[in-house]
Formats: structure tokens, C-alpha cells, sequence
């Protein structure tokens, strides 16, 4: 993806057709989101669909797709179930966390246990399709929701004798970007707004899931906890 | 089968083949048993009362016969009349008394000589079991053989342990008082009689209180299941018949939908803030009003929280202006609220990616807004920014110092 790609076109993506498989336990959302890439056809192609745990595991094994779309309530185990079984056995499937649920304990495990984003079911067509690619392209998807949440968990007041400061901590910029990202900005305007690229902001966003996945910061299960946000 | 059906069909007549032994409640006097036995033997049914009555008079024995054939001799299953409980009961009884007092003149016209200070606590005891046995209904009976034979050879060793022990005990009773002398042997072997019972009988308290345990699960199960049926048929079942009521205008099913997923969110995970007390819970709650009055949706993310004060009120109404208008002009276009508390100030964003307008040629409606919104922020020392550009959407930055920092500054 190049800087000056527009982040809810995926025209002058590459030609390269974005394979992905739908993991739900709703069948009319499943068809839901099929009708909306649906209108993506030359950027997302869906091989697959899933509706529990075990299915899921299945079918990814099966088709080795680029993208998973990964409800974070399944029968059998939740979206971290599927994480758990397949993540490690193959590296290079991503993995795009989807959910109605917007519980912040539900959305720090999944993104703990190995996905590159998180996007609320609400998101629109286009927004998703774009998503898929950027995922699908290595870079980390965050929506405001969960750039609120990371602000909010990071925030939080630590003992500094035990903070690592490679990873318990956000960069003043990485703040900045999360900041923007929080207040409905999409990756273009961040950059716009802070006078850097696209590219930049992408490296920042991983920086920050790296951060999100990496840290022990037990502030960070004990804050998702702790708060019940809807 | 009645009285009078001597022989099961098919099987051979003859005293082997003799119907089995049950008492009948019909023609009975108290418990059915002489009746019972008279079509059991083939023998007029006058005899057998004869020979109860001739029995009882020596001694007692005919007393503790009948007692022993009645509680061991099932109820007549195929007689579809069954004795009313108020009735049986009291016939019970009387039969049970009699039973009592018929071993107490057996065993005394045997030799075996005991004051009426042992003989009434027994008798009672015997009373006692026998009820709690004979009250029992076939069913509870057949569960608490159940119990009792669940693991066969635990159950049979404490058994025969228990009833060891009420032997022992008994016996103590009977022949203690001479030997050991007072009532301090007598209380020891009372008790022993009694925990001999508890043990015997303890797979059967054990089940009991394991039913009701279960039965109150139960209770406690279909009470919430009631509560979310209730819940789920008050709001989400009538919100869904006033969407279909009114899927001509979207707006107001936009509505609709919006407001039950903000109720039932807040409804699935309780513990929701003060909206009078606690800032993020203030612009929610701010938000869900504008929502609820204009058909839009708001996307609120609020990072950290604190306690509101007037300030930060004005903050929120500040706030809910933005919202308004963001509604008003940004034709269905999304609109998002993010605020974040910070040690030294709050701060609020409203953004809408509506048209959008020129800052340098505000209509007059946007003007007021900005005053609107401004004079609110500054009469309470905070300032409003509006960024907007046309085709950019419009972006209202509300920010307030908070108490503390004034506080400290003023020192």
C-alpha cells in the first residue's frame, strides 16, 4: 500500500484478489457482510465461512486465507479459542477481530491473543473492505473504540520500577496518532493533521498493537476488567 | 383384582400358586391385613380376625403379628380405590399404638423387666420410624433403597453397623439399669440407639437435602429465566413491533433501533456509572439524548473519567450543542464524540464528516452555535475551537481546565 492510497478505496490496490475467510455464529450476518464485499469483488474474495470454534479452525486450516474475519463471541470458545489453535500453526494468516460487543475485556483478549485489529459490526462496507486490505497488508486496524481503549489502558497510573519502557509505555507520537484515531480521523487525515505519511502512521499503529500484545502490564487485564464500558 | 379373584389367570391352581400376600382396603376393618390374609390362604375372613384376637389376648403376639403382616405387606396395587389420607392416617396410628403397646406386654410377660421411664422413650421412638417409614409414599421408598444401595457394600457395612448399634443400645436399655445402676447408663445407651438410627437411616437425609438443594437450583433458574423473558417481551419484542410499524420512515426505525441497543446494552452490563455523578456517563447519557431526539447515531468514546462539577457540566452542554447541530447539518453523515480526561483539563471533541462550511462565510444559524457553545465555555474558563472546511466535515474542540489544576494555579 503506498502513501497516498486513500485508506476506504481499495481501487489501485494491488491486483492481487485479498482471500478471506468469515468466521460467525450469525448466519444472516455472515450473508450481511457478503453482500457488502460483495461490492468489493476485485479486492476481497470470501472462501470460506465458519460458525464455531471447531468449523473455524477447519476451514482456515483448509484454505489458508490471507484474511480471518473473527466474531469475538463463538460457540465453543469465542474468537480466542480459534486464535489459540491456529495462530502459531500459520504465522501468516491475519486475523480481524469483529464484534457487536465493544466490552473492553472482549476486545483486549482478542487482540492479545493475535489479531491485528478490531472493528465494531457497525462499520460500513467500504470502511470494511478497506480494513480487510490493510489488515491483509501487515498493518494493525484500529477503530476509535479500540484506540479509546488503549489510550485509556495505557494511561493508566503504573509502579515505575517495573514499567519497560520499550513496551508499557506509548510514545508521545504513538499517543498523538491514537489521539486522532479516537476522534474518528482514518489514517489519511491523521497524517495530514501531524504533517506525516500514511506509511508513518501505519508504523506508529503497530507500534502501538505491538505494545498492546506484547506488554505484561497486568494493568491491562486488570483495567479491561475492571471497566464496563458498552 | 378384587377379593373374590382367587387365582391369577394362567397360573395353576393350588396352594403354591396361592395370589401373593397383599392387603386389601376392601372389606377392611382397620388396615386390611386379616382380609388380605383370608384371600391369601383361602380362609373365611372371620377365622383369621379369630386368630388376630385369640393371639393378641395371649400376650400380645397377635397385636405385633398384625403390625408386623401390615407394614410388610403391600397395599393391593390393582385396587383402583385407595383410602383417603386423613383416614389412613388416623388408622395408622391406632394400629401403630397397639403395635407398641402389644410388644411392650410381650416382652414384660417374657421376663424382661423394665421400668415405664424406658418403655414410653421407646415406644416413641418406635412410633417414630414407623411413621416416618409408613408416610413415606412407594416412590420415596423405592429412591431411598436407591440411596441406600448405591454403593452396596458401604451401604450394607453401615447397616449392619447402625443396626448393631440400636441392638446394643436397646439391649443396655433393657438389661442396663440393673447392671450399670442410674440414668447415666441409660442416657449413654440411649444415645448410642440414636446415632445407630442416624447412621442407618443417613443416605436418606444426605438425598433429601440433595433434592431440595436441586429444587431450589431449579427455582433460581426459571426465576431469571423469567426476568429476561420479561425483559426482552418490555422492550426488544415492543421495539421490534414499532419498527415494523413504521418502516416508511427511517428515521424513526434509526431511532428506534438505536435506543433499544443503548437499553439493552446498558441492561446487559449493569454497573453503569452515575450520569449525575461521573463525566463519561454525563456525555453518554448527552449523546443518547441527542440520538433519541434527532434519528442519528453517535459514536461516543471517552477515554478516562472523573467526578462532574459545574464546570465540566457546562462542558457537557456544550458539548450536546455540538451534537445538535453536527445533526441538524451533517445530512445523516456520522457523527462521533470523543473526550479525554487528562490530569489538567478536560477535553471533548464533537466531528461530523457533513459538508461542511467555510469559516470565513458563516451563515448566521452557525454563528450562533459558535456563540452558543463558546460564551458557555468561557463563562466557566474554558475555550471552543470549530474547525470545518468544505467537503471536510465540521469539528467542534471543547476544552476545560479541571478543578484541580485552577485550584493549584491559585495558590
Amino acid at each position: 500500500m503506498t502513501d497516498d492510497t486513500p485508506p476506504a478505496t481499495p481501487v489501485g490496490a494491488p491486483p492481487r484478489r485479498v482471500r478471506v475467510v468469515l468466521v460467525d455464529d450469525h448466519r444472516m450476518f455472515r450473508s450481511g457482510v457478503r453482500a457488502e464485499l460483495g461490492d468489493f469483488v476485485d479486492a476481497v474474495e470470501i472462501v470460506g465461512e465458519a460458525e464455531d470454534v471447531p468449523q473455524a479452525v477447519t476451514v482456515i486450516t483448509a484454505t489458508r486465507p490471507d484474511v480471518v474475519l473473527l466474531d469475538v463471541h463463538l460457540p465453543g470458545g469465542g474468537g480466542r479459542a480459534v486464535l489459540q489453535e491456529v495462530v502459531t500453526e500459520l504465522p501468516d494468516v491475519k486475523f480481524l477481530a469483529l464484534s457487536v460487543s465493544d466490552a473492553p475485556e472482549d476486545v483486549i483478549s482478542v487482540v492479545r491473543g493475535g489479531a491485528r485489529g478490531y472493528v465494531t459490526k457497525s462499520i460500513t462496507g467500504p470502511e470494511l473492505a478497506a480494513a480487510v486490505r490493510r489488515v491483509a497488508d501487515g498493518d494493525a486496524v484500529f477503530s476509535p473504540r479500540l484506540a479509546g481503549f488503549v489510550l485509556d489502558a495505557f494511561a493508566a497510573t503504573t509502579d515505575l520500577a517495573t514499567v519497560d519502557e520499550d513496551l508499557d509505555r506509548l510514545s508521545q507520537r504513538e499517543r498523538e496518532v491514537l489521539r486522532l484515531i479516537a476522534r474518528g480521523y482514518t489514517y489519511k487525515e491523521v497524517g495530514k493533521a501531524l504533517f506525516i505519511s500514511v506509511k508513518t502512521v501505519e508504523t506508529h499503529v503497530s507500534a502501538v498493537l505491538r505494545k498492546l500484545q506484547l506488554s505484561n502490564r497486568h494493568e491491562l487485564t486488570r483495567w479491561a476488567s475492571a471497566r464496563r464500558l458498552v | 383384582m378384587t377379593s373374590t379373584g382367587g387365582t391369577p389367570a394362567g397360573a395353576p391352581a393350588g396352594p403354591v400358586a396361592a395370589p401373593r400376600l397383599y392387603r386389601s382396603s376392601d372389606g377392611r376393618v382397620l388396615a386390611g391385613v386379616a382380609r388380605g390374609l383370608s384371600d391369601h390362604l383361602g380362609v373365611d375372613v372371620l377365622l383369621v380376625r379369630l386368630a388376630f384376637i385369640l393371639l393378641a389376648a395371649a400376650g400380645g403376639a397377635g397385636v405385633v403379628m398384625y403390625g408386623l403382616f401390615w407394614v410388610f405387606a403391600p397395599q393391593n396395587p390393582f385396587e383402583a380405590d385407595q383410602p383417603r389420607d386423613r383416614e389412613r392416617d388416623l388408622t395408622m396410628l391406632l394400629a401403630l399404638a397397639s403395635l407398641t403397646i402389644g410388644g411392650l406386654i410381650l416382652l414384660h410377660a417374657l421376663g424382661l423387666g423394665f421400668g415405664p421411664g424406658l418403655a414410653v422413650p421407646l415406644a416413641v421412638v418406635g412410633i417414630g420410624v414407623a411413621i416416618l417409614w409408613r408416610q413415606a409414599d412407594d416412590d420415596a421408598r423405592q429412591r431411598w433403597r436407591v440411596a441406600t444401595g448405591a454403593h452396596r457394600l458401604t451401604g450394607a457395612a453401615r447397616v449392619g453397623v447402625g443396626a448393631a448399634l440400636v441392638i446394643v443400645g436397646a439391649g443396655a436399655i433393657l438389661v442396663g439399669p440393673a447392671k450399670m445402676g442410674g440414668t447415666t447408663g441409660g442416657l449413654v445407651a440411649a444415645l448410642v440407639v440414636v446415632a445407630g438410627l442416624a447412621l442407618v437411616s443417613s443416605p436418606w437425609w444426605l438425598q433429601m437435602a440433595r433434592e431440595l438443594s436441586a429444587e431450589r437450583n431449579a427455582r433460581i433458574r426459571e426465576q431469571e429465566r423469567a426476568e429476561v423473558a420479561a425483559h426482552v417481551h418490555d422492550s426488544v419484542l415492543h421495539t421490534l413491533t414499532l419498527i415494523q410499524r413504521h418502516v416508511d420512515d427511517p428515521r424513526e426505525v434509526t431511532r428506534l433501533a438505536r435506543s433499544q441497543e443503548r437499553e439493552l446494552r446498558g441492561w446487559l452490563y449493569r454497573g453503569r456509572a452515575d450520569p449525575d455523578q461521573d463525566l463519561a456517563a454525563a456525555l453518554e447519557r448527552a449523546a443518547a439524548e441527542v440520538e433519541d431526539a434527532h434519528g442519528i447515531a453517535i459514536e461516543v468514546v471517552v477515554v478516562g473519567d472523573c467526578p462532574m462539577d459545574e464546570h465540566l457540566a457546562a462542558l457537557r452542554d456544550a458539548a450536546r450543542e455540538a451534537l445538535v447541530n453536527a445533526a441538524k447539518y451533517a445530512g445523516g453523515a456520522p457523527v462521533s464524540l470523543y473526550a479525554e480526561v487528562e490530569p489538567d483539563q478536560v477535553t471533548a471533541f464533537v466531528r461530523d464528516r457533513g459538508p461542511g462550511f467555510d469559516p470565513d462565510d458563516v451563515p448566521e444559524d452557525r454563528l450562533g452555535l459558535r456563540q452558543s457553545v463558546r460564551g458557555r465555555m468561557s463563562r466557566n474558563g474554558g475555550t471552543a475551537v470549530v474547525r470545518s472546511a468544505p467537503g471536510d466535515g465540521t469539528e467542534v474542540q471543547l476544552e476545560m481546565p479541571r478543578d484541580t489544576s485552577r485550584a493549584r494555579s491559585a495558590t
